[in-house]
């Protein structure tokens, strides 16, 4: 045991000193040259990794299309609407600047099965200055850049070196991932709100797994990749990955749940310990620790009201209103002409439900009740299912258009210059919502309004230091954050038959003794007063 | 057959007792927080004193079956009909009119047969009851795999509560009891120094003269 700890500690140093890849990619031939555009780089890149597209080409992360295994919904960012800015169809070259391709600019038809459109820097540039633009549906900024061009982040953009970048390559970092992920809805953490920029450098109380000063891992860490598929998906989340302590450390897993690595078991055996495990059956590890989300100073969206969208001022131009502050300083909109109004928050205490991983999608050809809420995407799982477990969910409030003789959710054409449907150009929602249905082939009568609406974003990320875990007493009491769940008991949370019955049987006693005692006073009072009479 | 004081509490006897006592009060009191009844106390801090203090009384428990049938004392346990009618007639009317209480404490029978009958039951009903549900409430993990184990956690906890509230219960009427009679001092001093003033018949008080003097005491305090 000695001998092997000796080497594994005399391996670190060493490994450093040499690096641990045994290619460097700044010394292949096929590397060193100018790229004019992305694709010309893939193409090099396949030259060695032949497999790698294919491979790409056959995950969700490049077809934005899910078959949801118990549902059997189509689902994935081409089908489905949401509640943030509705729907990627009919707004591509804006929404695909995320997509880990080159020039998706019709998401009604597959994305290429050209290889070379499969973009490797997105997700394998280490050199930092790779980025894609935010309307080019996924290509970067190349010399020239045009004037006022952003990048995904929104950030103003830069001329990408694709050379540079193509040298680079290595395992996926944390910004390789968050470019994307940390801005979707179209800013930093609007949509998820347990997926922010804080993520690239967070402190240790923001995200024990992910800081620097913790276990200073990168999202690969627990998104193990196989063949370029990448676990973890909200269409279908894995909640738990039961087992005892018994998986060796690198043990293949194809499960991203906080189980995989820490077993169903992960307190220690002391009297407080034990009792936490108890916990495991029922609770998912996620809604004790991660006591809220949105930490670190960046806000995420609570509620977005597209109804309001579309005031102008006298002169037609844009009102733009900052009514929130966030911790970070910088100020955001609660009001856009484009948008309509925002509600921010940050450490929100997250919404919880039961929850087996599988949801089922208000989709296109869904009849919604506009009378009340529609869940966009509806939670499965409930007490009685043994894989169910309490899961922390943002809850975000939307307010959308829909079709009010179809009762139908409207797709939007929201981005689009130049046209003259697109919302953000025209602020016409009639145009808007045609444009949008008969993108995807839906009928629309003409007849709109807005509906209120949920959605469940699962929070998973954000995980604080055991000391910043929930007390006890948050959920243990009357009203705590337990009060919505239904089919356990959660001690202290109020006085079930037992107690209240309980409670009875002692204020019986407790009156009875009273009355008991009460007369014999009377009784003694009364023996001594005829005592007296009589003496 | 005369009264005297004689030892009817051994020493194991006032402390299982007396341990009894403040187990019973630490798990009234971390249980009730535990129910949110009263806010002293974080809540973890609650569960663990009341999970530490239940199985120390379990471990009491255990050892104090032991004594009560490796001894004769399981015998002042045994219900018997003879006298009941009297001491609840007492309870129930005598004792607001000034009567003395029509039972005489013996050796043998220190426990009057109402008193008998209650204790008997608290043994065979309702600490059975609170350490059974209690033992399954804390052994969750062993059967949290079973079909719909929330439904009966939710059972025994309820079942648990229950029988908790009716032992706050006994607590209160056995300590108002103590006050009827001779006094509630004069009821709890025997507990404390074990001697009692009960019946002993002439045989008895000579084998105690001759065999155990230890046992028996001058009346000297009262």
């Amino acid at each position: 045991m000695a001998a092997q700890a000796e080497v594994a500690a005399a391996g670190v140093p060493a490994a450093a000193l040499v690096g641990s890849s045994t290619a460097d990619h700044s010394k292949f031939e096929v590397l060193k040259k100018p790229f004019a555009s992305g694709p010309e780089v893939t193409q090099a890149c396949l030259s060695c990794h032949t497999e790698a597209s294919d491979q790409v080409m056959h995950t969700v992360h490049w077809q934005w299309d899910y078959t949801q295994p118990e549902t059997g919904q189509l689902l994935g960012k081409s089908e489905v609407l949401n509640s943030f800015c509705g729907n990627v169809a009919g707004n591509e070259a804006r929404c695909t600047s995320c997509h880990i391709g080159y020039g998706w600019t019709d998401v009604r038809e597959e994305a290429s099965s050209d290889p070379t459109q499969v973009d490797c820097l997105a997700c394998h540039d280490t050199s930092g200055q790779y980025a894609k633009q935010d309307n080019q549906a996924g290509k970067p900024p190349l010399d020239p850049v045009a004037p006022g061009a952003k990048t995904i982040t929104g950030a103003v953009a830069w001329a990408v070196n694709l050379s540079e970048a193509a040298q680079s390559v290595g395992a996926p970092g944390r910004d390789n991932c968050g470019n994307c992920h940390f801005y979707g809805g179209g800013g930093d953490n609007v949509k998820h709100g347990d997926l922010s920029s804080v993520l690239y450098a967070p402190s240790r109380d923001v995200d024990v797994h992910m800081s620097s000063e913790g276990a200073d891992m990168t999202c690969v860490d627990c998104h193990v990749t196989e063949g370029h598929a990448i676990d973890g998906s909200r269409f279908a989340t894995n909640v738990t990955d039961p087992h005892a302590a018994d998986r060796l450390p690198g043990a293949a897993s194809d499960v991203a749940a906080c189980d995989s690595c820490h077993t169903n078991a992960p307190h220690p055996a002391t009297v407080v310990g034990l009792k936490l495990n108890d916990h495991t059956d029922r609770v998912a590890c996620e809604s004790c620790h991660i006591p809220s989300f949105a930490r670190g100073g960046i806000a995420t969206k609570t509620l977005w009201d597209w109804s309001t969208a579309g005031r102008l001022t006298e002169d037609g131009k844009v009102i733009s209103e900052h009514g929130y502050t966030q911790g970070n300083g910088t100020e955001l909109h609660s009001y856009i002409s484009t948008k309509g109004n925002f509600e921010w928050a940050e450490n929100v205490v997250p919404h919880y439900a039961w929850f087996d991983g599988n949801v089922t999608f208000t989709l296109r050809d869904t009849v919604i009740d506009p009378t009340s809420r529609v869940e966009i995407n509806q939670l499965h799982g409930d007490a009685a299912d043994q894989d169910s477990r309490i899961f922390p969910f943002k809850r975000m409030e939307g307010r959308q258009a829909f079709d009010t003789v179809s009762n139908r959710l409207a797709f939007n054409h929201a981005y689009g210059p130049g046209t003259d449907t697109a919302f953000w150009v025209n602020f016409d929602w009639a145009k808007s919502l045609q444009a949008g249905m008969d993108y995807v082939g839906e009928g629309f009568s003409g007849n709109f309004g807005f509906v209120d609406t949920y959605m469940y974003w699962p929070i998973a990320h954000m995980v604080a230091p055991a000391r910043d875990a929930v007390d006890c007493a948050e959920c243990h009491s009357p009203g705590g954050r337990m009060v919505n769940i239904a089919g356990i008991y959660v001690p202290g949370s109020g006085l079930g038959m037992g107690g209240k019955l309980g409670l009875l049987v002692f204020m019986m006693g407790a009156l009875g003794v009273l009355g008991h005692a009460l007369l014999r006073v009377f009784g003694a009072a009364r023996r001594k007063r005829g005592g007296a009479e009589h003496g | 057959m005369a009264e005297r004081l004689v030892k009817v509490y051994s020493r194991f006897n006032r402390i299982w007792h007396w341990l009894q006592v403040l187990s019973i009060l630490m798990l009234l009191f971390t249980g009730t927080r535990i129910m949110s009844l009263h806010p002293i106390l974080p809540f973890q801090a609650a569960v663990t004193l009341h999970t530490l203090t239940a199985l120390f009384l379990l471990v009491l428990w255990a050892f104090a079956t032991f004594w009560l049938f490796t001894t004769e004392n399981w015998k002042q346990f045994i219900p018997r009909y003879e006298g009941l009618p009297a001491v609840i007639r007492f309870y129930a009317w005598g004792v607001f009119k000034g009567e003395p209480h029509p039972y005489h404490k013996a050796y043998h029978r220190r426990h009057n047969p109402l008193q008998a009958l209650s204790y008997l039951a608290l043994k065979v009903v309702l600490f059975p009851a609170i350490w059974i549900s209690g033992l399954a409430y804390l052994g969750y993990t062993f059967w949290a795999p079973a079909d719909h184990a929330s439904f009966w956690l939710t059972i025994v906890a309820n079942i648990h509560i229950l029988a908790a509230f009716s032992v706050a219960t006994f607590v209160v009427l056995h300590v108002y009891l103590l006050t009827i009679g001779h006094g509630f001092r004069e009821h709890v001093r025997p507990m404390i120094t074990g001697f009692e003033k009960v019946e002993v018949s002439a045989e008895a008080e000579a084998y105690f003269a001759a065999e155990k003097p230890e046992r028996l005491k001058e009346e000297a305090q009262s």
